[in-house]
């Protein structure tokens, strides 16, 4: 401590040394416990990690192991509630996959070309109005979206292609394709502001216009961070439960465009709230396995952002 | 960028067919999705508003749902939110808080500092839906709190645990480096330090934080639809004490939209619940961009 190394006149010193001891003692005993505090606070972000990863995989493997992992994972029918259940989450694992390829194709090629628009094109005034309303868009909460898919898509849908139910793979597509564009938009953006200057100027310089500047210049000085907002609305799509909740019908098929489908989330969700034994350990083991997914997307994730720092 | 000027010098230019194909498709297509967007979002604020604002009036807002007395109303929903909100606020500020002082103050091993952030960016990429689960394992039936609003606020301590932290950290991370050593000089201990001088000086980024967070219960429903049940009936939380108070359950306003929307198909107060939500996060949204601008100017 600071204190020791000061130097007092002796004649002071004694009684000097003994007021500050017992004072420093009551205060170095305060400094430990608040530095223990703030250790168990920052130690309790790992804890919920921890504490989620375990209770997943308790919870989650006894059900692969009754069902049998590859029955459970390539199993094409998913009848829970029937009288011989059948847990096989294939069609879950590829609705997943394909509406979130589906929202990326098109959610990502507009997200992108909007963010050029904002970071490069338009007015910086223009672009502070759209900005916020872009923000806006973020913030909507996510039943919202299902919501207004449910009245306005599905039945467009319905009346479009003619079919039974509008509630489609097709209306969940659209719905997280909508709901991944703010983040996109802004990553995206990040990522083209940061470009320097230099090398857009010396493009100019050099002949190139100002569009072929930004798709053959700016873009790819920045691919990184749009890498980033790609990965980034993966996660976001793949994890959506509730909009397309309220989209998807909700029918454990094999994902086709126009039949009513099922995710991996809303798996989960359609048949949290009333499943019991075995149905219920099969729902924890859709749980592990989307948390595993997600996990994946997370470290790719990661990958990118530091690679855009460094960049 | 003076585009205006670029453009004339483009076309005076004596461009290849290809390339002055390839110039104008591209800007096309840029104006066309910078379009598509902003005409989607107007479509959809419109939408909203013009089937939800025909129900709304202040009897809705207060007033509880009654057969005898014929009423439609979502005032339990928001009291339920507003419980919500500050349950998970009391729990998560202190923790974020704290993580944050750790990490920027006190963590001198890196290795200890880059697991914790690898741990909050985890918390932060993890799907509600994940969240739920846990909620109902962890919370509603480990800890046996039922399907409580309290075992949808411990959910939500997690859920926005992460945001709490960012927020704090980058606001502790301006705080010049010299205020401390001055505090430090002048033979203050480093938790008198903190408390008088570091966090004084980021109180606004906690504050942002703690907006961001209330935007992220408000919006939560997939948590919360099964963690706090489904009763649309006004709570006394005050009943029989504390008691009453961590029994308490009921729909917050997102759950109560969903019932409304899928569980009896009325969608004309879906969509009334759907103005709220909206207006809530717009008003979420401006206070965060004021405070970040109060924060951008220190």
């Amino acid at each position: 401590m600071k204190e020791k190394s000061l130097s007092n006149p002796p004649a002071e010193r004694n009684q000097g040394d003994l007021r500050r001891q017992t004072k420093s003692g009551s205060k170095h005993a305060l400094e430990k416990t608040m530095k223990l505090i703030f250790f168990i606070c920052g130690f309790i972000a790992i804890a919920f990690v921890l504490v989620i990863t375990i209770y997943l995989i308790i919870s989650g493997l006894p059900a692969i192991r009754e069902i049998g992992l590859v029955n459970f994972l390539f199993g094409t029918e998913w009848a829970s509630t029937a009288k011989e259940p059948k847990f096989g989450i294939l069609p879950l694992i590829l609705t997943s996959v394909y509406g979130t390829a589906g929202a990326i194709v098109i959610g990502v090629p507009i997200g992108f070309l909007m963010a050029v628009f904002l970071s490069k094109v338009a007015p910086r005034r223009v672009a502070a109005i759209i900005r916020p309303v872009v923000d806006l868009l973020a913030g909507i909460p996510s039943i919202v979206y299902g919501l207004v898919g449910l009245m306005v898509l599905v039945p467009f849908i319905r009346e479009t292609f003619n079919t039974a139910a509008g509630e489609s793979l097709l209306a969940s597509i659209v719905v997280l394709a909508v709901m991944i564009l703010p983040s996109i938009i802004s990553v995206s953006e990040t990522a083209l502001n940061a470009v320097p200057r230099e090398y857009e100027e010396a493009s100019l310089a050099l002949g190139a216009t100002e569009i072929e500047t930004y798709f053959r210049v700016s873009a790819p000085a920045a691919k990184s961070g749009i890498a980033a907002a790609v990965v980034l609305g993966v996660g976001r799509a793949i994890g959506e439960a509730m909009a397309i909740m309220m989209v998807a019908g909700n029918v454990a098929n094999m994902p086709d465009l126009l039949s009513s489908v099922r995710f991996l989330t809303t798996g989960i969700a359609v048949e949290l709230a009333y499943s019991s034994g075995l149905q219920r350990q099969a729902l924890f083991s859709i749980g592990l396995v989307l948390f595993l997914f997600i996990m994946c997307i997370n470290v790719i994730l990661n990958v990118f952002l530091k690679q855009d720092k460094e960049g | 960028m003076a585009n205006h000027n670029h453009n004339a010098q483009d076309m005076a230019r004596n461009f290849s067919a290809s390339r002055r194909a390839y110039n104008g498709v591209m800007r096309a297509l840029i104006y066309l999705a910078s379009a598509i967007v902003v005409a989607l979002l107007v479509f959809l604020l419109c939408y909203i508003f013009y089937r939800g604002i025909p129900n709304l009036s202040l009897e809705f807002l207060t007033s509880e749902e009654s057969v005898r007395n014929d009423t439609q109303g979502i005032g339990p929903a928001i009291l339920n939110t507003l419980y919500v909100i500050i349950a998970t606020l009391i729990v998560v500020l202190p923790l974020g808080v704290g993580a944050a002082i750790y990490l920027t103050e006190y963590a001198t091993n890196r290795k200890l500092v880059s697991a914790i952030e690898f741990a909050t960016e985890t918390l932060a990429g993890i799907p509600s839906i994940i969240y739920a689960l846990v909620g109902v394992l962890v919370f509603a039936e480990s800890l046996a709190l039922g399907k409580t609003l309290i075992a949808g606020a411990f959910t939500l301590v997690i859920m926005t645990l992460p945001t709490v932290i960012r927020t704090t950290q980058e606001s502790l991370k301006t705080v010049p480096l010299s205020y401390r050593e001055g505090s430090l000089g002048l033979g203050s201990g480093k938790w008198h330090m903190i408390r008088t001088v570091v966090l004084p000086s980021s109180i606004d980024g906690i504050i942002t934080g703690c907006i961001l967070s209330i935007g992220r219960i408000v919006g939560e429903s997939a948590v919360l639809l099964y963690t706090v049940g489904m009763s649309m009936r006004m709570q006394d939380f005050f009943q029989n004490g504390l008691e009453s108070f961590f029994s308490a359950s009921g729909s917050t306003l997102s759950v109560a939209l969903y019932v409304y929307a899928k569980v009896r198909a009325d969608f004309d107060l879906a969509f009334s619940v759907a103005v709220v939500l909206i207006v809530i996060t717009l008003v979420i949204n401006l206070a965060a961009k004021f405070l970040g601008k109060k924060f951008k100017k220190k």
